[in-house]
């Protein structure tokens, strides 16, 4: 359950944001977590509403996009799906796969602001 | 009225980014830092403390921070090896991150240290989030956690360039089927290295001095799969999301891009181990057996 120190660590990337912007509070954070990221969504959505507190994201609502995992084969030029426990070969080809496309995300896309309030 | 600000920082940026601060300035002392993971119990601290002492006697300069939720029990027994060694303790957090880890080194390392080992809090999800400026992650585990655990925790073994099974003294008594531990290795991390431990009967604890030392002395670790990001991760494009809230998107150009470029370099840890060899060993699991790998 590392979930809340993640959201302490979201909770001060979005801070930095709102402060470039003259503290303007923040409406909605927009994330995008990968599947092997090790992240539970839910989880990460409950630490989040204890680490805003008091923050200017103290209302902010969190929007999680959930990225499958998937990997790439550079011998057959063909991408796939690892699926969960990730299963790391490709399916065409039965060698190892080169690298993984997508799947490890664990990153802020936006931050809304809502300078109307300023 | 509302400023959508596209951000695209990795989350943990700020660790991501200690750690490869906390990695050259180790370099720049001689020093390896080597992260050990596994579940509580896995035999982490009696390899740890055979290991130290077989590094001191090959005259290598070891020392050893341990992480625990509580008491110095582990501190003391790795301090009979003769290394320095420093406990911390977590307070309660479940895993270690980088600046934690920087404070206590601060003025505690000390000179000449070749390698240090960090023994992370017990505990297989929350610690493979979290670079500590390592050279290389040792995933352990024994062969009384049963063969299918690599399938369990996927990033821990997933993100691993060694994976150390200990233990094998007890390995005929607990029934353990090393030959499917080493097709669901090889389905999480294909190509990793599994060198098989025992603290009590030493079995491989030169192996493993040996892996660090070629660590030690320049030898790229292996690349796991898992570390490896093709580059079409990278720019994926949120504007159009953004738009559709009526909001006016806005490249941040107040420190997000500078940050976002900082954050792909360190997220994930392909670059530094480009170029290693991607050996792909004979372990790999047979299509045919997808289900069981699974």
């Amino acid at each position: 359950m590392h979930e809340l120190s993640i959201a302490t660590a979201l909770v001060e990337r979005v801070q930095e944001v709102a402060r470039r912007h003259g503290d303007a509070p923040v409406r909605t954070v927009r994330i995008r977590v990968g599947e092997l990221a090790g992240v539970v969504p839910d989880a990460l959505r409950f630490s989040f509403g204890l680490a805003r507190a008091g923050t200017a994201a103290d209302a902010a609502l969190l929007l999680v996009e959930e990225v499958p995992a998937r990997a790439r084969c550079e011998p057959c030029g063909t991408a796939f799906a690892v699926g969960t426990p990730p299963f790391l070969w490709c399916p065409g080809c039965d060698t190892p796969a080169s690298g993984v496309v997508s799947g490890r995300e664990l990153e802020i896309t936006a931050v809304e602001l809502d300078e109307g309030a300023l | 009225m509302c400023r959508v600000v596209d951000v695209r920082q990795a989350v943990l940026a700020e660790n991501d980014t200690l750690a490869a601060a906390l990695r050259a300035s180790l370099a720049a002392r001689g020093t390896v830092l080597v992260n050990l993971l596994s579940s509580p119990g896995s035999g982490k601290t009696a390899l740890l403390e055979r290991l130290l002492r077989r590094c001191g006697e090959q005259g290598v300069k070891v020392a050893a921070l341990t992480a625990d939720l509580a008491t110095e029990n582990d501190a003391r027994r790795l301090a009979r090896s003769g290394a320095p060694v420093r406990q911390v303790l977590t307070g309660g957090l479940c895993h270690l991150e980088c600046a934690q880890l920087r404070t206590h080194l601060d003025g505690w390392l000390p000179d000449g240290t070749e390698v240090l080992f960090v023994e992370n809090v017990g505990n297989l999800v929350c610690p493979a989030a979290y670079d500590l400026g390592e050279s290389l992650r040792v995933a352990l585990m024994s062969v009384t956690e049963g063969e299918d655990k690599p399938l369990k925790y996927p990033a821990a073994f997933g993100l691993a360039h060694l994976v150390v099974l200990t233990k094998t003294d007890l390995l005929t008594a607990a029934g353990f089927d090393a030959a499917a531990f080493e097709r669901h290795v090889a389905a999480v991390n294909p190509g990793v290295e599994i060198v098989r431990t025992s603290a009590r009967d030493g079995e491989g604890v030169d192996a493993l001095a040996a892996r660090v030392a070629a660590v030690c002395r320049g030898a790229a670790p292996h690349r796991p799969v898992l570390a490896s990001r093709h580059l079409a991760e990278f720019g994926h494009g949120h504007g159009g999301e953004a738009h559709a809230d009526g909001g006016r998107a806005q490249a941040d150009d107040g420190g997000a891009h500078e940050h976002d470029g900082g954050a792909q370099r360190h997220r994930g840890d392909a670059p530094r181990h480009d170029g290693l060899p991607q050996d792909s060993g004979p372990l790999g699991p047979r299509r045919a057996e997808p289900a069981e790998a699974r």
